[in-house]
């Protein structure tokens, strides 16, 4: 028997996440439309054929042209360049609020479900305060606040966001540390904080993935929202979402101007969803 | 086994443990109490199979988890070779629960799913130290290989196990943290027959290679009268007999335990009897009756059952019953139950078997005295 012990090679656990993913073929769909995002906005100056705030008077809403090839804006800009620097702002207000509501959120919902009684008490009050006020109303608030600028908007958002994965967080560990394996940990003595990460976190993360794509799709039209209203990405530095709101009162005069930051906004969530559903699928031991 | 507590005094010891759920919840919300264990006292010896048995819903789990102090009990305390452990603190316990471990009912919700085979074993031998490095995984596969697995299944996950191994697994992890006592929260109940008895002779040899106690809650008789040395037979929370496992099956001196060993399916059709069982159903443990708890449901109840509550009280051979009248419905020769009144035709049957059988006898001594 130990013979055969060593003959057989040991499954490595990581190898296996990585194998899974691979073969998982929306998630690849979804982790590669996100990677060429990120390569595009990463490489928005490499890749822009025009300064993205040079305005012209001559060039006012072109159509899609050799020259502009997704036309021109209201005050003569290139979209195209536009919508690559405006890659940057979207995509980190997207994933950096989201991570902010994450490293926030998540704790304090794990705090709360796992330990109950006062603590769950606190921080479920202030949680439903914060989401008695709507999510938009919130982060304007927020951002007019903390003062106008794309940094301050991820603050405003991600904050806003939080409470949603508070009270998430909390369900799932409520649910998850009546399971006997967590009475098990404690029947070893294992202290608390190892019981949270090792025991309720692990088993709490899958629909926290999802919601967190979810939520960076909500992020970037929050951001746009921001932006409109002065508060986040400051003019004329682009953002898919401030570019949005300008091109609604030319939708049909210029649909160019919308549907090209409008497509972007839905392929990267798209992206962010499909590599989010993979991530989940890929992590979990299970149905392999 | 001889029914001695011990000399060094016992192991494990509850004294009138009480656990009530519910109650006020806030301001304005109350739900009703649930009297989980009431007023529970025993005594576990050192290297002894103590069983816990009752119907669902009796407290015999919540029971279980007060000894080990997985539950904070409402009052009472409970020792651990001498030192009361329900006033330490959350350090202190945690030092000593690798001394006391519990395997779980469900093998299919006690290993985090989230964790190798290897990583669950492997958790309580690092936590208190008792091996670092390469030296951990030979633990492992030692300890795999005591409960009857392959070592290499260490680098596998819990789903891929069926519930026999799965419980072999949580037996691997109690063991791991070398206790000397192990607390089985119904270990066998979620497993198909022929894997119970493995199991069963499993942890009965565990026992006797690394002198551990073993606790175990159960419901099926049959495991119990297997493997353990005393029973405590629980209803609605409370202990109502306390006795050697031989003189508890041969004669119940509670009631409410000859009802339950009359309960236990008598495989021959022709020995089966007429039952005294119980009326009606367990009565909720939010409002349990006044007096003998049992008296709603017993069919020796007098008005006296109704009003004052039994103690537990020692009758002998380290026996102990909480009945008013155990003696008289000893006298009256109850545990026999009454005379068996099949339907009429099973006994012109009967008697016609007996008949045959008796003449082939005859017969068959007939030849061989001629012969």
């Amino acid at each position: 028997m130990s013979v055969q012990a060593e003959a057989i090679a040991p499954r490595r656990r990581f190898g296996r996440t990585v194998t899974k993913f691979f073969s998982n073929r929306s998630a690849v769909v979804g982790g590669l439309t996100v990677l060429i995002f990120v390569l595009l906005a990463v490489g928005a100056p490499v890749f822009a054929t025009h300064d993205p705030a040079q305005t012209s008077f001559t060039t006012i809403r072109h159509a899609p042209s050799p020259e502009f090839w997704l036309g021109t804006d209201e005050l003569g800009r290139d979209v195209y360049s536009r919508l690559l620097y405006g890659a940057r702002a979207s995509m980190l207000a997207g994933v950096i609020s989201v991570s902010i509501a994450l490293l926030v959120g998540v704790p304090f919902g794990l705090v709360a479900g796992f330990y109950g009684g006062w603590v769950d008490a606190a921080v479920s009050r202030v949680t439903e305060a914060m989401l008695a006020i709507p999510f938009l109303i919130l982060a304007i608030a927020l951002a007019a606040f903390l003062g106008p600028s794309l940094s301050n908007a991820m603050i405003a958002i991600g904050l806003s966001a939080t409470p949603i994965f508070v009270r998430l967080t909390r369900g799932q560990a409520l649910a998850v540390k009546t399971e006997d394996y967590v009475e098990g940990a404690r029947a070893i003595g294992l202290p608390n904080l190892l019981i949270i990460t090792r025991y309720i976190f692990p088993n709490v993360l899958p629909p926290i993935v999802v919601q967190a794509t979810i939520t960076i799709a909500t992020a970037i039209i929050a951001e746009a929202s921001l932006s409109f209203l002065g508060l986040g990405q400051q003019p004329p530095s682009p953002s898919w979402g401030s570019m949005l709101n300008t091109a609604k009162n030319f939708m049909s005069q210029a649909p160019w101007m919308s549907i090209f930051p409008g497509g972007a906004i839905f392929l990267v969530v798209l992206g962010f969803n499909l590599l989010g559903d993979g991530l989940r699928d890929a992590l979990d031991p299970r149905d392999n | 086994m001889s029914g001695s507590c011990g000399d060094a005094g016992p192991i494990l010891e509850g004294s009138h443990l009480v656990k009530r759920f519910g109650g006020r919840r806030g301001l304005l919300q109350t739900e009703p109490t649930v009297h989980a264990v009431s007023d529970v006292s025993l005594a576990v010896a050192a290297g002894e199979t103590f069983a816990i048995v009752g119907e669902s819903g009796c407290g015999k789990s919540t029971l279980a988890r007060l000894l080990l102090r997985l539950i904070e009990p409402t009052e009472g305390q409970v020792f651990y070779r001498g030192r009361e452990i329900t006033s330490l603190s959350a350090g202190e316990m945690r030092a000593l629960r690798r001394e006391m471990q519990i395997v779980f009912q469900d093998p299919f919700a006690s290993l985090n799913p989230r964790m190798t085979i290897g990583a669950i074993i492997a958790e309580p031998i690092r936590l208190h130290g008792l091996a670092r490095g390469r030296a951990v995984d030979e633990r492992v596969a030692d300890l795999l290989r005591v409960v009857g697995l392959r070592p290499e299944y260490a680098d596998r996950y819990p789903h891929e196990f069926s519930g026999g191994q799965r419980q072999r697994i949580g037996i691997a992890r109690a063991l791991a943290g070398e206790p000397k006592l192990i607390i089985g929260d119904e270990p066998v109940s979620a497993l198909d027959v022929s894997v119970q008895a493995q199991v069963i002779n499993l942890l009965e040899d565990l026992k006797d290679r690394f002198g551990l106690t073993l606790v175990i809650v159960a419901h099926d008789l049959a495991v119990i009268r297997h493997m353990s040395d005393r029973v405590a037979v629980m209803y609605l929370g409370e202990v109502v007999e306390l006795s050697p496992v031989d003189p508890l099956f041969e004669t119940p001196l509670h009631p409410y335990t000859q009802a339950l060993l009359q309960a236990i399916p008598v495989p021959v059709p022709q020995s089966r009897e007429e039952h005294d069982l119980p009326r009606g159903d367990i009565p909720s443990p939010t409002a349990p009756p006044p007096g003998c708890r049992f008296h709603t449901r017993c069919p020796h109840a007098q008005a006296r059952c109704g009003e004052q509550h039994p103690p537990l009280e020692a009758v002998g051979d380290g026996r102990s019953v909480a009945c008013h009248f155990w003696r008289e419905i000893q006298a009256g020769g109850n545990p026999p139950a009454p005379a068996p009144h099949g339907s009429a035709k099973l006994a012109q049957r009967l008697e016609l078997y007996r008949a045959h059988q008796a003449r082939r006898e005859e017969e068959a001594i007939t030849t061989a005295t001629v012969e």
